[in-house]
């Protein structure tokens, strides 16, 4: 055991990372995973959907003032937000499943943090050069040419991240009112505040703290242990088949040496600064760079590629023992990745039902119990029920309290001599509603008797019922 | 399994170039000594300077009488009182509808508006001055004397506007002329003791109770002779006068033999204040907030 000596730092500055350009399969795949999500993030709140005159027509909209979600022909009301809850819950077995599976492959290819960061490491790329041009620079002192560069750099940044926080905001409003309103500043300070807020840790995260985020903010690098296994495919480094590494100079004996040449471009291309050779890590995202960098070399050098892959801490046992490569599809399909699956489905399909067997009528009875029942003049029993019916229709309509037509009990409605009940289009009705039972008949005696209210909504004729409990008076 | 081997195989195995430990040791899992990051501290200073700025700007020292003002002068009072007439402003228009519109207008069909505030705004006003004596639920104290406002019987009449005058001016409240005012006789010392029981005994029946059928006919001449002028001959009562009903199922008092030989002896005085401040020097609410509070009771159940 042998740890490094010296001083101990209590502070340490940020070690400023370069990655270099790199090319392959794995660079593609994240290419078009940027393309396919920052494209959904931007044009998603401009899509149209006709919802009638009354509703509005974004496709995806979170409508705050009217406490509505609107998603394509989805609308949710806040008393569903169970749907909500089970996206919420759907997306933390996701998490279970591919953590499980692929380890961190969220960090490397879907997190906005690394999307971001990606996309301000080309912009970088873009203005400054590749790594070598990069690094000169930012040893250079201050002259014109590193002022105009810099100042470039972070203007189209800043351009990114406007455009990042302006976007966000339009899931809250009509996207076309909310632009034109936010151009001509009469948009709302709440609008403008977001836009700020989001501005500013786009580009101070995507630019400048970039694997800091990772490393020291992020929750998920220090719960991810606990997810992965010695079956999870994560990017690892053949040493068994690398070192020693060095280079292969004539002098040596090539035939002693491991594949690694040591060129260090799996070092140069990481984002996070890491060297891959030194096994699984802290900082590393699985982004797979280093993966399509020392390909790259062992194309060139003519060694096999792989030195640098994705495999399971088993494989390593596997290969050093000579055995036959095991399937990446047996490391996938195993118990724990199978019951993920399974309960991650189980609950998508029971919302996908639920989505389609909600009601559009939803009473909800609500016994009045202070007190629990008065006695009239004739000695007949009253119960109060405060009703309250949500018509989640679009149109205005009339619903219909009543009892069943052999119920002993009598109905009356506060304020009204009809048993009916106007409520408007996506809007709750409270209506307090009267139960009485003659002296004569058993309710009236009997400490409870279980009834139900019907509800008819007669405009499309549908029937739903409420089962409550009517309280006759206290035996003497 | 050996101690020994145990512990070996919990060890953590430190590798070349890991950083210093601190000599912390949680179940062989020791903890490095890694330097924090430089901004991380710039983060912390940036806090310290962004704590001195606030307690500069912000009421934040305490002195022995009160605390510093702060540069921005900011007081959460100044701000609640700011709040509540904000309040007051938006609510004024519709309190002023309030005191317009007719009493008998202010109905769900009507105005609808008017008669959701005035429900809302009368339960508020009920919780806090009504409560204590006719109950959070408006359903008064059974057989004590504090009449339950949910049912159909009203001693001084259940309209709007009856509640509206009730509530305006209470009930045997000597200050006020314009008050519900009358008293019964207490039949103690002018009744004999057998008329009493026989009178008991022919209310009891007249409300459909349980009585004792010979006492029972006894008590009409008596009743008749004592009671009638107020309670009518039939001892449906008067609402003009108060006098309440005696055949129905509703017993303010309560309805045992007890408590009716009590109320014929000694007689009964409930009393409730005036709420209006414009009828009376000890009235509390406003003419808006009565007739909301009208609106609220009548709402109940037992409104006519």
């Amino acid at each position: 055991m042998s740890v490094t000596e010296g001083a101990p730092k209590l502070y340490a500055s940020r070690e400023p990372v370069f990655p270099k350009r790199v090319k392959g399969r794995f660079r593609n795949l994240k290419w078009a995973i940027m393309a396919v999500t920052l494209g959904i993030y931007y044009i998603t709140p401009w899509i149209r959907w006709d919802r009638g005159p009354a509703l509005p027509d974004q496709a995806v909209l979170i409508d705050m003032a009217n406490r509505r979600f609107f998603f394509f022909w989805i609308e949710i009301w806040p008393h569903e937000f169970y749907f909500v809850a089970g996206l919420l819950i759907m997306a933390g077995l996701g998490l279970f499943l591919f953590t499980s599976a692929l380890g961190r492959v969220w960090c490397g290819y879907s997190c906005p943090q690394t999307v971001w960061t990606d996309l301000f490491f080309a912009v970088e790329r873009w203005i400054e050069g590749d790594r070598n041009a990069r690094l000169r620079l930012w040893k250079a002192d201050w002259d014109f040419k590193k002022f105009r560069l810099r100042i470039t750099k972070y203007i189209v940044w800043l351009l990114i991240a406007v455009a990042t926080g302006g976007a966000w905001v339009f899931y809250f409003a009509d996207a076309p009112t909310l632009l034109r309103d936010l151009l001509t500043g009469q948009a709302a300070f709440i609008a403008y505040a977001t836009i700020a807020v989001l501005t500013a840790t786009t580009f101070v995260f995507g630019g400048f703290m970039r694997e800091q985020v990772c490393i020291y903010m992020c929750p998920w690098p220090r719960i991810q242990a606990a997810m992965m296994d010695e079956q999870t495919i994560t990017v690892a480094y053949r040493d068994w088949r690398g070192e020693p590494r060095g280079k292969h100079r004539k002098a040596e004996d090539a035939a002693e040496m491991g594949d690694c040449i040591d060129c260090m471009a799996c070092v140069n291309v990481c984002p996070t600064g890491i060297d891959i050779r030194d096994g699984q890590q802290l900082e590393c995202i699985t982004c797979a760079l280093c993966i399509d960098a020392c390909d790259d070399i062992m194309t060139k050098i003519g060694k096999p590629r792989g030195l640098i892959d994705y495999m399971a801490l088993t494989d390593e046992a596997n290969e050093r023992a000579g055995n036959e490569k095991i399937s990446v599809w047996k490391h996938i399909f195993r118990p724990r990745t199978i019951l993920y699956t399974t309960l991650w489905s189980g609950i998508g399909i029971l919302l996908v039902v639920m989505l389609f067997i909600r009601s559009e009528i939803d009473v909800t009875v609500a016994p009045v119990r202070n007190p629990q029942y008065v006695m009239l003049s004739d000695g007949s029993i009253r119960n109060t029920y405060d009703i309250r019916i949500r018509n989640m229709s679009h149109d205005d309509s009339t619903f219909r309290i009543e009892l069943a037509a052999d119920d002993v009990l009598r109905i009356e409605l506060e304020g009204t001599n009809q048993l009916t009940v106007d409520v408007p289009a996506d809007t709750i009705q409270l209506q307090r509603v009267y139960v009485t039972a003659r002296p004569e008949d058993a309710p009236a005696s009997a400490e409870r008797t279980e009834f139900r209210f019907w509800v008819e909504d007669l405009r499309s004729t549908a029937r739903t019922y409420q089962d409550t409990t009517f309280f006759g008076r206290e035996p003497e | 399994m050996t101690d020994q081997k145990i512990e070996t195989s919990n060890e953590q195995v430190l590798q070349e170039g890991d950083p210093n430990t601190t000599g912390h040791v949680w179940d062989g899992i020791k903890e490095f000594d890694n330097p924090m990051p430089r901004w991380w501290l710039w983060t912390f200073y940036a806090c310290i300077v962004w704590g001195i700025g606030y307690t500069i700007a912000y009421p934040a020292w305490p002195l022995i009488n009160g605390a510093t003002a702060g540069l921005l002068g900011y007081s959460t009072r100044a701000e609640v009182a700011a709040d509540i007439a904000e309040v007051d402003a938006a609510n004024a228009p519709i309190l002023a509808r309030m005191e317009e519109v007719a009493l008998g207008d202010i109905t769900p069909d009507a105005n609808p508006d008017l008669y959701a505030y005035a429900v809302q705004g009368g339960a508020a006003i009920f919780a806090s001055w009504c409560s204590q004596c006719h109950g959070s639920g408006a359903a008064g104290v059974q057989a004590s004397g504090y009449p339950n406002l949910l049912d159909d019987d009203w001693l001084w009449g259940g309209t709007i506007d009856d509640i509206h005058l009730t509530i305006s001016h209470g009930i045997r409240n000597e200050d006020d002329p314009n008050a519900h005012y009358s008293e019964m006789t207490a039949f103690d010392e002018i009744l004999t003791n057998d008329e009493i029981a026989s009178v008991v005994q022919y209310v009891r029946n007249m409300s459909g109770q349980e009585a004792e059928a010979t006492l029972a006919s006894a008590g009409e001449e008596v009743f008749l002779n004592n009671c009638a002028a107020c309670h009518t001959d039939q001892g449906t009562g008067d609402q003009f006068l108060g006098a309440p009903n005696l055949t129905d199922a509703i017993w303010l008092y309560g309805g045992s033999e007890e408590a009716i030989e009590y109320t014929v002896r000694y007689s009964r005085f409930g009393v409730m204040p005036p709420w209006s401040a414009d009828a009376s020097d000890a009235g509390r609410l406003s003419e808006a907030e009565v007739r909301a509070v009208a609106v609220y009771v009548h709402s109940l159940g037992g409104g006519e």
